[in-house]
């Protein structure tokens, strides 16, 4: 059929099975904006940003598990999308990005509103495409979609100058992709995996170092199978929370800088690590030298890049968890279970040592305890995104997630604004559930415009403000390594958070007590409105454990005990 | 990276297409690779371009250069050589005043010759493996050279 190339944006859109696409239309995709106009195919959600439209569709696609759709236009609306691309790309999250570009007879004239965006956007997105004639971009747009989603999943930008979105040409969608240069191995190599399963019979002390991948694999019950059959215990990175459910046994807990004592003494004391979807980032390894530094390595990813890129692997094993766990699971009647048992035992007596725990304070909440407020009245019902810092840290040690896809956070890029826009777009994806961002004082401001899309389309996120008047991660480091000069992070001047939130037609309450909590929380989950709970917290509280970065996982600064301050 | 730093030739085997040398090159930039020399080349009759890329790095960083050229979209092939020919040419300007037949002898021992004579200068040319094109340039330093360019090298497993 001859259609024009906003239409086929549409045709494609639709065809992919597209429900909701976050964007912001401007001069160079007007073409496509037209036909969104006309089209009743998919929801189109207006963010007031779009570097806010990236990362709802970011966290529609980590909620449902879809790939996430954004549409921006031209120069600065590129440009401001570009840190949302770069966080996709850091966290593997299967998106693609359609923006506009002026006609091609303005290209490389420095026209209105042009930047070169496929230059910019190459080192921060899995593949990009400026679409120069309107008969590709089918082909174009399909294969986005398929790369996006296939291997190891990450954002494909497709950029369209506005006369190929005018120009009219034929369009079938029905078409084979034919991409003879991206063929990921998705099947892990059999004889390696039998391999890697003996030397998890002879092992006495292996651990499972659970990442990321595996949510994005859609594997987390395979593993939670293959955890059970084996009774080896597990750590957790900060991005597989909800992997393991928080009350399974054999969850250690989150390991890394702000990881649990037992989980980091469990890294440092294996003889082998089983890594699954996971990469070995240094927030998580410390000092490389000396991380799991008498043990074996099997290591499980979809990207042969990440296997031995830090940490040299004595299994690798290249393919797509879920079917290499599957397939690991077929080698488990040789294993004997109660071999590990004094490992386990091990792995507990660290945990008793030092429990993940917080002081209680008399005189002003504790931040940790609002989070572990929330696990217990909403639990499993509320999918948790965070921004970045030290409430991010707190979420991750302190919420009781139970499923995978219950969590959404910035884990890569550590992107401060992500969270309420990212639970938006969680909200949209699941509207079952109850939407929580956990956000700081610092964080909120770098996206609080969204209070109008969530008014306007109807998504009502509680935004839960842990307030120290801190840039409070930054903050904890000037306390500990900068002799306490806290440079630029008191945020003592402040907006009104309650009428801030009120000012957009959302609900806003100021908590002190713990009743007052309560009160609020409920209270905002009934309303069902945009909320901005501002809880007044600790100013002084550091997150802890810690791992100083470049030290080594079993030096970690502890929780002071109480009464020693 | 300097541990160990060792010279590496890899090749390369791409979709002939807009911006592909562009996302080799910012991968190397973007990664902190070194970028030696460069060639690349439409391969005859395919919609493929071959590139030679002279790099250098420890044994885990050249591992991690080939697995990442290989994630780009459109790299069909990576080939790290270990037994190649390797070959590059260079060519080098003269003043007309130096020796003719000196230059023709040193030329014709780097498998090369002298490929134009103008009214002022000399043009010679050599092919040969690129430290032996190296030693070569340190022996024509004598004869005034004017110009010299390299063409970095290419390379074919044996």
């Amino acid at each position: 059929m001859q259609i024009s190339g906003a239409q086929m944006v549409i045709e494609a859109l639709i065809a992919e099975g597209v429900d909701t696409v976050f964007g912001y239309p401007g001069g160079a995709i007007m073409n496509v904006y037209d036909e969104i106009y006309k089209q009743d195919g998919f929801k189109h959600i207006l963010n007031r940003h779009e570097q806010a439209s990236i990362h709802a569709a970011e966290g529609y696609s980590k909620a449902s598990g879809k790939v996430g759709v954004a549409m921006i236009t031209s120069g600065p609306g590129f440009t401001n999308a570009v840190t949302g691309l770069a966080d996709a790309y850091m966290d593997s999250i299967p998106m693609v990005v359609i923006s506009g570009q002026v006609p091609m007879s303005l290209i490389g004239t420095d026209a209105f509103q042009e930047i070169d965006a496929v230059g910019i956007s190459r080192s921060c997105t899995k593949h990009n495409y400026l679409v120069t004639d309107a008969k590709d971009l089918a082909r174009v747009l399909k294969e986005a979609f398929y790369i996006a989603s296939t291997g190891r999943p990450g954002p494909v930008h497709v950029d369209i100058p506005k006369d190929v979105t005018a120009q009219i040409a034929e369009f079938n969608y029905d078409i084979e992709i034919e991409l003879e240069t991206y063929k990921p191995n998705v099947k892990g190599n059999p004889r390696q995996i039998k391999k890697a399963m003996e030397a998890i019979s002879v092992a006495k002390r292996p651990l499972f170092y659970l990442g990321g991948g595996i949510i994005n694999a859609n594997a987390a019950y395979e593993v939670r199978d293959l955890v059970h059959t084996t009774g080896i215990p597990a750590v957790e990175t900060f991005m597989a929370r909800g992997v393991l459910s928080y009350d399974d046994e054999l969850l250690i807990g989150m390991l890394g800088m702000h990881g649990s004592y037992s989980s980091n003494m469990a890294m440092s004391e294996t003889d082998l690590v089983i890594a699954l979807g996971a990469r070995f980032d240094d927030r998580v390894t410390g000092k490389l030298s000396e991380f799991a530094k008498n043990a074996g390595v099997i290591h499980v990813d979809i990207d042969p890049a990440s296997i031995s890129k830090l940490v040299n692997a004595d299994y690798p094993i290249v393919g797509d968890v879920k079917n290499v766990v599957n397939e690991m699971l077929t080698h488990c009647d040789k294993l004997n279970s109660s071999r590990y048992e004094p490992w386990r035992e091990t792995v507990n007596n660290f945990a008793e040592l030092h429990p993940l725990t917080f002081h209680e304070d008399t005189e002003r909440l504790k931040p940790q305890w609002v989070i572990k407020r929330v696990g217990e009245l909403l639990g499993d019902d509320a999918n948790i995104s965070t921004d970045v810092g030290q409430h991010q840290m707190w979420t991750g040690q302190f919420y009781p997630f139970s499923r995978p896809r219950q969590f959404i956070s910035s884990g890569g890029l550590g992107t401060m604004g992500f969270g309420f826009p990212a639970a938006l777009g969680v909200k949209a994806a699941s509207p079952e559930k109850t939407s929580i961002n956990f956000t700081g004082d610092g964080s909120i401001l770098m996206n609080c415009q969204e209070l109008m899309t969530a008014v306007e389309k109807k998504l009502p996120v509680i935004n839960i403000i842990l307030n120290n008047n801190f840039l409070g991660m930054v903050r904890q480091w000037q306390t500990l390594f900068y002799d306490k000069r806290h440079s630029e992070t008191d945020l003592s001047v402040q907006p009104d958070f309650v009428k801030l939130a009120e000012a957009f037609g959302g609900i806003g309450y100021r908590v002190h007590t713990k009743e007052e909590f309560d009160i609020a929380l409920k209270d905002a989950v009934e309303k069902n409105v945009v909320a901005f709970i501002e809880v007044i917290v600790h100013r002084m509280e550091n997150v802890m454990p810690m791992v100083p970065s470049g030290g080594s996982l079993f030096n970690m600064m502890l929780l002071e005990k109480k009464g020693t301050k | 990276m300097s541990e160990n730093s060792e010279r590496r030739v890899i090749s390369v085997i791409v979709v002939n297409e807009a911006s592909v040398l562009s996302r080799i090159t910012d991968l190397f930039s973007g990664r902190g690779y070194n970028i030696t020399s460069l060639t690349v080349a439409p391969i005859p009759d395919s919609k493929y371009s071959r590139l030679t890329i002279v790099t250098s790095g420890s044994v885990r960083v050249i591992e991690q250069i080939t697995k990442q050229l290989h994630k780009l979209i459109p790299v069909l092939r990576v080939y790290e050589h270990a037994d190649m020919v390797e070959k590059e040419m260079a060519l080098i300007k003269f003043p007309i005043t130096e020796s003719l037949s000196d230059i023709n002898t040193l030329c014709e021992a780097y498998n090369g010759k002298i490929v134009n004579v103008g009214d002022n200068v000399i043009i010679a040319m050599v092919t040969d493996e690129p430290n032996r094109v190296e030693n070569f340039l340190k022996a024509i330093k004598r004869y005034s050279p004017k110009e010299i360019v390299r063409s970095g090298a290419v390379a074919l497993e044996r």
